[in-house]
C-alpha cells in the first residue's frame, strides 16, 4: 500500500513537471515570432522619426527612470507618461527606456541607480525628493553617467558635475488652474447657489512642505484674481500617496462647507470623493475627466518630456547641460490639460489672456501687492535657497521687476533654484489641524 | 447502519499525520515543490510577457550574480565575487537574516512576536539620533566612538520595544500578537514625528545624514586594489560579516546553551516547564530581551551600514518576511541562511524580470508569492500523508 502510494506520488509529480515543461516547450516557438514582430515594427518607426527629428545620433542613449511609486500614483505616472512621450518624440526604441517603479527613498534608490548603470543607461532620472542623497552617491561613483533628479535642492551646492536638479514653474500652471476655479466660483455665486462669502475652496495637501505650500498658494491667488471673496482651507494627509486618506480628507472639506476642491497628493482619492458629492474639482498631474466626468474642471501638470528630450540630446551630443534646470510655460514644461465641459464658457479665453500676461511679465503670480501675511505686505523674505543641509534661511527672495515696478516673491527663479521655497501661509488660507 | 454511513460520508482519501519522515523524502518533496513553483511562475511569466521561461530564469540568476562577461579577462567566479550584484544580494540576504535571527528565539518559545518591524524601527531611530546629534568637533575625530554609541542606543531601543509587550505577557498574560503589532504603529509614528523635528521643512524626508563627514557610517572594508572590488563590496562587507557571526552565535545559543533548552521547553509546554522548575516569566522576558537586542542590531546595521538615514520603511517589510524565513528553516539559524537566500534571490530576480520586461514591480511580488505558496504548501505533505480510505463494508 505504502509503496503504491509512493509510486503514484512520484508519477503525479513527474507528470506535473513534464506538463509544465511541455507547456513551456510548446508555447515558446509560437510566441517567439510574435515578440520579434513587435520589435520590428518599433524599429521601423524608429528610423523614420529619427531621421526627421534629430540630427544627433541617439542610438547610444539609454534612459533610466526611477519612480517612488508606480502608474497608480498620478505623480509617478506623470513621469512615466512623459518618458513615453519623449521616447516617441525622439524615436527611441523600447530597449532604450528603462523604468524602475516602487523604489524606496533609501539605499534601494542607490542600488536601483547602479542597476540602471549596469544595464547601460547613460542618463538616469529619479522622481522623488528623498531619492536625492542616494542619487548623489551614485553620481559620485559613476562620473561618466548623468544623474538627474526632480524636485531636488542641492545640485548647486553639491558641486558634482554629473548631478543635476530640475523642476518647473508649476506655480504658473496652478495659477491658471486657479483662474478656471475662480470663474466657476463666480458662476456659482451668480447663479445664487452660494453667497460670495461661501466661496470656500478646500485643498488636500500631502505635507506642509514648500512644494505643496507654493502649489496651493498660487492656485488660491489665481482663484482670488478672478473671485475676490474666495478663501481656502487646507488639510494635510502626511502622505504622498494614500487613496483612502485623500478621499476622506476631501469628504471632510466638503462637509465643512468647501464648494470646490483641489489637491496636491498623488492618488485619485479626492477627485472621486468630489464626483460622489458633485463638487467641482481641479486636479494635478492627471486628466480626471474620465473618473470624474461631471465635476472635473481642469488639471495643471508639469510636462517632463521637454526636460528629458533636452537632457538626452545633450548627452548624445556630448554636451553639458544645466546643473539646476527650470522648466517654464515657454519650454512647454508647464501645462494646463484640456478644459472640461464643466468649466464656464469663458474659461478658455480668460486662461489664454492670463497666460499671455504671465508670459510677457506684466502679471506675477506672487505679486506682493496681491496678498498679505498677518495683515502686512511682504517686503523682504529670507528663504533656505542654498541647501547645505542646515535648514537655515539665507537668501532674500523678494525682488522688484524694473520694467513693471512689481515687487514679487521670486519663486523657482533662475538666480536661486528650481525647487520651490515659497513656504508662507498667506491671509485667506487656513490650515486645518 | 454502518454500511449506510460509509456510503454517504466517507471520502475516497483521508489525511494522516506522519510520525516521522525519511530525510531523502522531505528533500524530494521540497525539490518537487520548488520545481512546481518555478513551473507555475514560468507559466505566469509566459502568459504576461510572451518571453521564454529560460530567458526569465537567466534574468533571475543575473539579478543576484551579475552578468557574466566573456570578453573580460577574469574568471567566472572572480567576476561574481568582485561584482556589485553579488554583494548587494548578500547585503539584502543578511539584513533579512539578522531580523529572522531576532524573531527566532521568541517564535521557538511560541511567543508570536509580530513586532520585529517596530523593534527594528525604534532601534534604528535611536541609532540615527546619535548619528544626527554627535556630528561635530570631538566626534568627528572619534568616529568609532559614535559607532559604538549608535550600537548601544539601537540595542537599548530594540530591547525596550520588545520588553514592554513581554512584561505585559508575563505579568498579565496579554495577547502578544496584538500588542507587538500595535507597538509597530507607535514606532512608525514616532519615526515620522522625529523626522519632522529634525527636518523642519516639512518634507518628511530625512535624507542621508553626515554624507560628507561620514560620521556614524559603518567603515568600508579595505580590499587590495588589484582585486578590483566594486565599492558595494567594501561598504557592505562588515554588515555581512557581523550578521554571519551572529548567525553562528544564535545557532550555538539555541542548540547548546541552557537558555536555548529552556525556551524550547516553554515553547513545547508551559506546564512541563513549570513542573521541572523553569521560571517561565523569566524565560519569556529574557528571550524577548535577546530578540529585541538583535532587532536593535538590525536597526543599527540598516542605519549605519545601509541607508545612513531613516524612513518609516527602514525595515523593508522584513519584520514580517523574517517570520517566513525563520519558520521555513525550522528555526535553525544555519538553515536560515538558505531560506533567506531563497527569498532574496527570488525577490531580486522577479523584480528584475518586471523591470526588464516593462512590467510593474508588483509582478515580482506575484512571482515571489507563488513560490512561497508552494514552498510553504509542501510542508503539508512533509507532515501529513494522504491515505486511500480503507473500506470495511
Amino acid at each position: 500500500m505504502k509503496k503504491a502510494l509512493k509510486v503514484i506520488a512520484l508519477i503525479l509529480a513527474l507528470a506535473m513537471v513534464v506538463a509544465f515543461a511541455a507547456c513551456a516547450g510548446k508555447t515558446e516557438p509560437t510566441t517567439e515570432p510574435a515578440g520579434t514582430d513587435t520589435a520590428d515594427t518599433t524599429a521601423e518607426g524608429t528610423e523614420d522619426t529619427t531621421a526627421e527629428n534629430t540630427a544627433a545620433d541617439l542610438s547610444n542613449i539609454k534612459f533610466g527612470l526611477i519612480c517612488l511609486h508606480d502608474e497608480n500614483s498620478t505623480y509617478d505616472n506623470n513621469f512615466i507618461m512623459a518618458a513615453k512621450e519623449a521616447q516617441a518624440a525622439l524615436g527611441l526604441s523600447d530597449d532604450q527606456v528603462v523604468i524602475k517603479t516602487n523604489v524606496d527613498e533609501s539605499n534601494a534608490c542607490y542600488e536601483a541607480a547602479c542597476d540602471l548603470v549596469e544595464l547601460g543607461c547613460n542618463v538616469i532620472m529619479a522622481d522623488s525628493f528623498g531619492h536625492e542623497s542616494y542619487m548623489k552617491q551614485a553620481a559620485q561613483e559613476y562620473p561618466e553617467v548623468q544623474f538627474c533628479h526632480a524636485t531636488g535642492t542641492s545640485s548647486k551646492s553639491a558641486g558634482i558635475a554629473n548631478f543635476h536638479n530640475a523642476f518647473a514653474t508649476i506655480y504658473e500652471g496652478r495659477f491658471l488652474a486657479g483662474v478656471v476655479a475662480g470663474l466657476k466660483l463666480n458662476a456659482m455665486i451668480e447663479a445664487g447657489d452660494i453667497t460670495a462669502e461661501q466661496a470656500v475652496i478646500g485643498y488636500v495637501g500631502a505635507f506642509p512642505y514648500a512644494e505643496v505650500k507654493s502649489g496651493y498658494t498660487s492656485f488660491f491667488l489665481g482663484a482670488r484674481y478672478i473671485c475676490p471673496s474666495a478663501t481656502m482651507k487646507v488639510v494635510y494627509t502626511n502622505s504622498w500617496f494614500d487613496i483612502d486618506l485623500e478621499k476622506t480628507a476631501a469628504e471632510n472639506l466638503i462637509n465643512d462647507g468647501c464648494v470646490l476642491i483641489s489637491q496636491h497628493a498623488d492618488s485619485e482619492g479626492a477627485p472621486k470623493a468630489c464626483e460622489a458629492a458633485n463638487v467641482p474639482n481641479v486636479a494635478y498631474n492627471i486628466d480626471t475627466s474620465s473618473i470624474a466626468p461631471n465635476t472635473a474642471l481642469v488639471s495643471s501638470r508639469i510636462n517632463w518630456a521637454p526636460y528629458y528630450e533636452m537632457v538626452i540630446k545633450a548627452v548624445a551630443a556630448g554636451e553639458t547641460f544645466a546643473t539646476d534646470w527650470i522648466g517654464t510655460i515657454a519650454t512647454g514644461s508647464v501645462e494646463l490639460l484640456d478644459l472640461s465641459a464643466n468649466c464656464t464658457e469663458d474659461a478658455a479665453a480668460k486662461v489664454a489672456e492670463v497666460k499671455a500676461k504671465l508670459e510677457d511679465g506684466s502679471l506675477k503670480v506672487f505679486d506682493c501687492s496681491t496678498f498679505t501675511v498677518k495683515g502686512e505686505n511682504l517686503t523682504e523674505y529670507t528663504a533656505d535657497v542654498v541647501d547645505e543641509g542646515d535648514f537655515v534661511p539665507e537668501t532674500n527672495v523678494i525682488l522688484t521687476d524694473e520694467a513693471t515696478g512689481i515687487t514679487y516673491f521670486a519663486e523657482s527663479d533662475e538666480q536661486f533654484r528650481s525647487a520651490p521655497y515659497f513656504d508662507i501661509l498667506i491671509d485667506g488660507i487656513t490650515e486645518l489641524g | 447502519m454502518m454500511a449506510k454511513q460509509n456510503k454517504i460520508h466517507e471520502p475516497p482519501f483521508h489525511i494522516v499525520k506522519r510520525p516521522a519522515i525519511a530525510g531523502w523524502k522531505s528533500v524530494l518533496i521540497r525539490a518537487i515543490a520548488i520545481i512546481a513553483a518555478l513551473g507555475v511562475s514560468s507559466l505566469v511569466l509566459l502568459i504576461l510577457t510572451k518571453k521564454s521561461p529560460l530567458e526569465a530564469m537567466k534574468l533571475v540568476y543575473e539579478a543576484s550574480f551579475g552578468v557574466y562577461n566573456k570578453s573580460i579577462d577574469k574568471g567566472f567566479f572572480a567576476q561574481i565575487f568582485t561584482g556589485r550584484k553579488f554583494w548587494a544580494m548578500l547585503q539584502e540576504l543578511c539584513m533579512l537574516l539578522v531580523i529572522a535571527l531576532a524573531v527566532t528565539p521568541a517564535f521557538k518559545m511560541k511567543y508570536w512576536n509580530l513586532g520585529a518591524q517596530g523593534q527594528v524601527l525604534f532601534g534604528g531611530l535611536c541609532s540615527v539620533a546619535v548619528m544626527f546629534y554627535l556630528n561635530n568637533g570631538f566626534w568627528a575625530t572619534h568616529k568609532w566612538l559614535v559607532l559604538v554609541l549608535m550600537l548601544i542606543a539601537a540595542v537599548v531601543g530594540g530591547v525596550i520595544w520588545a520588553v514592554i509587550p513581554a512584561l505585559f505577557k508575563a505579568r498579565w498574560n496579554t495577547n502578544e500578537s496584538l500588542f507587538t503589532l500595535m507597538m509597530n504603529y507607535i514606532a512608525i509614528q514616532l519615526v515620522s514625528c522625529m523626522i519632522n523635528v529634525w527636518v523642519p521643512n516639512g518634507s518628511q524626508v530625512m535624507g542621508v545624514v553626515n554624507q560628507n563627514s561620514k560620521i556614524g557610517w559603518m567603515p568600508a572594508m579595505v580590499f587590495p586594489d588589484a582585486w578590483g572590488m566594486h565599492p558595494s563590496a567594501k561598504n557592505y562587507f562588515f554588515n555581512i560579516l557581523i550578521v554571519l557571526c551572529l548567525t553562528v552565535v544564535m545557532f550555538v545559543y539555541l542548540r547548546y546553551s541552557k537558555h536555548g533548552y529552556e525556551l524550547s521547553v516553554v515553547g513545547e509546554s508551559v506546564n512541563t516547564a513549570n513542573y521541572i522548575g523553569i521560571n517561565v516569566k523569566k524565560v519569556i522576558i529574557r528571550t524577548l530581551v535577546f530578540s529585541g537586542l538583535l532587532c536593535g542590531v538590525s536597526g543599527f546595521l540598516l542605519v549605519s551600514g545601509t541607508d545612513h538615514s531613516i524612513t518609516t520603511g527602514l525595515d523593508r517589510g522584513y519584520g514580517f518576511t523574517a517570520i517566513i524565513v525563520a519558520w521555513l528553516a525550522k528555526f535553525n539559524p544555519l538553515m536560515m541562511i538558505l531560506t533567506s537566500f531563497l527569498i532574496v534571490f527570488l525577490g531580486k530576480g522577479a523584480s528584475d524580470i518586471a523591470m526588464n520586461m516593462g512590467f510593474n514591480e508588483s509582478v515580482g511580488d506575484i512571482i515571489t508569492g507563488i513560490i512561497i505558496f508552494f514552498i510553504i504548501g509542501c510542508e503539508f505533505f512533509i507532515n501529513y500523508r494522504i491515505v486511500k480510505t480503507h473500506r470495511e463494508g
